[in-house]
């Protein structure tokens, strides 16, 4: 299956999806006006990939800021992970990182990590 | 105002320590201009990371409650320029930022967004955090994609009490005011 690759802006994040890697990277900022509008293509990705996906799928989320509204549509992307994982086809484990400080990032990866049936890492570094 | 009024203008401006002010109608392109503003101003402030993204996700999050509640909230004065029409002015002084914006509400919408206020006000830390966690979780979402935790959000990165004014324009008008200080 193909690859997506969504470019970063000013509002909206960088999208990596890697299908035979299984490697799933959002990183930058998540402030789009339509957050629906932005999710759609990656839920509909994840679809595809859930069908055949790779033995171990990594999830990198280096996010900078997001606002209220994709925090909706990022624990959307979280359920579907969680129901990829559910078919047993493939081992889920979530990556989360926070710069040193930003605990409003780090508790926010905390809240998804109790919402989701997913194992997550929060991994703090430098730079984010 | 009279051309000899501008210098007074600019003096209060400058005493209120007022750094951006805009007046209009609020669009998507403004955001990201005012964004791309107050960052430069932050830059050459020394600000610290953490004050920078809860001033930055402040500023976002206002700024798209009122954009997508504009057009519900607002009254129909007939203008529709108008309608549409807020401020938003952000000062800073010592090291703390307040974030400031006024609109104008329709009379019947003001006990639900007092009720939401005062909701808000009433929590600490830690039962914002719960309440955020429990609307992400459980809350339903609009067409339009908000999910209703506008106003929790802004709370929690304030780490202040929400301060608001709703003054009557007229007896179906109201002009609402949010002072958000992140200090």
């Amino acid at each position: 299956m193909e690859n997506l690759v969504i470019e970063g802006t000013a509002k909206t994040p960088t999208v990596e999806l890697d299908a035979s890697a299984g490697k799933i990277v959002l990183k930058g900022r998540s402030i789009p006006e339509n957050s629906i509008e932005f999710y759609r293509p990656m839920q509909d990705w994840l679809k595809d990939y859930g069908t055949t996906p790779a033995g171990q799928t990594i999830v990198d989320i280096r996010l900078e800021y997001f606002n209220t509204s994709s925090s909706k549509c990022i624990l959307d992307f979280f359920k579907s992970l969680e129901s990829i994982k559910n078919d047993g086809k493939t081992n889920v484990t979530v990556n989360w990182y926070f710069e040193t400080d930003d605990e409003d990032m780090q508790e926010a990866g905390e809240d998804y990590e109790a919402i989701v049936g997913l194992p997550f890492t929060i991994i703090e570094v430098d730079e984010i | 105002m009279a051309i000899s009024d501008v210098y007074d203008f600019y003096k209060r401006m400058e005493d209120d320590h007022i750094i951006l002010s805009f007046k209009g109608s609020f669009t998507e392109d403004l955001l990201t201009s005012i964004l791309h503003i107050v960052e430069g101003k932050m830059e050459g402030l020394n600000v610290n990371t953490k004050k920078k993204k809860r001033v930055f996700n402040v500023l976002v999050e206002s700024f798209q409650n009122l954009y997508h509640h504009i057009e519900e909230m607002a009254p129909n004065i007939g203008d529709s320029e108008k309608d549409k029409s807020a401020i938003i002015i952000v000062k800073y002084e010592s090291n703390r930022f307040t974030i400031v914006t006024g609109n104008f509400v329709n009379s019947n919408r003001i006990p639900e967004l007092r009720q939401k206020l005062e909701e808000v006000n009433a929590l600490n830390d830690e039962a914002l955090r719960e309440l955020y966690r429990s609307k992400l979780e459980n809350g339903g979402r609009t067409e339009k994609g908000t999910a209703g935790l506008g106003l929790i959000d802004i709370a929690r990165k304030s780490k202040n009490k929400l301060d608001y004014e709703i003054i009557d324009v007229t007896e179906s008008i109201g002009f609402f005011c949010l002072s958000v200080l992140i200090d």
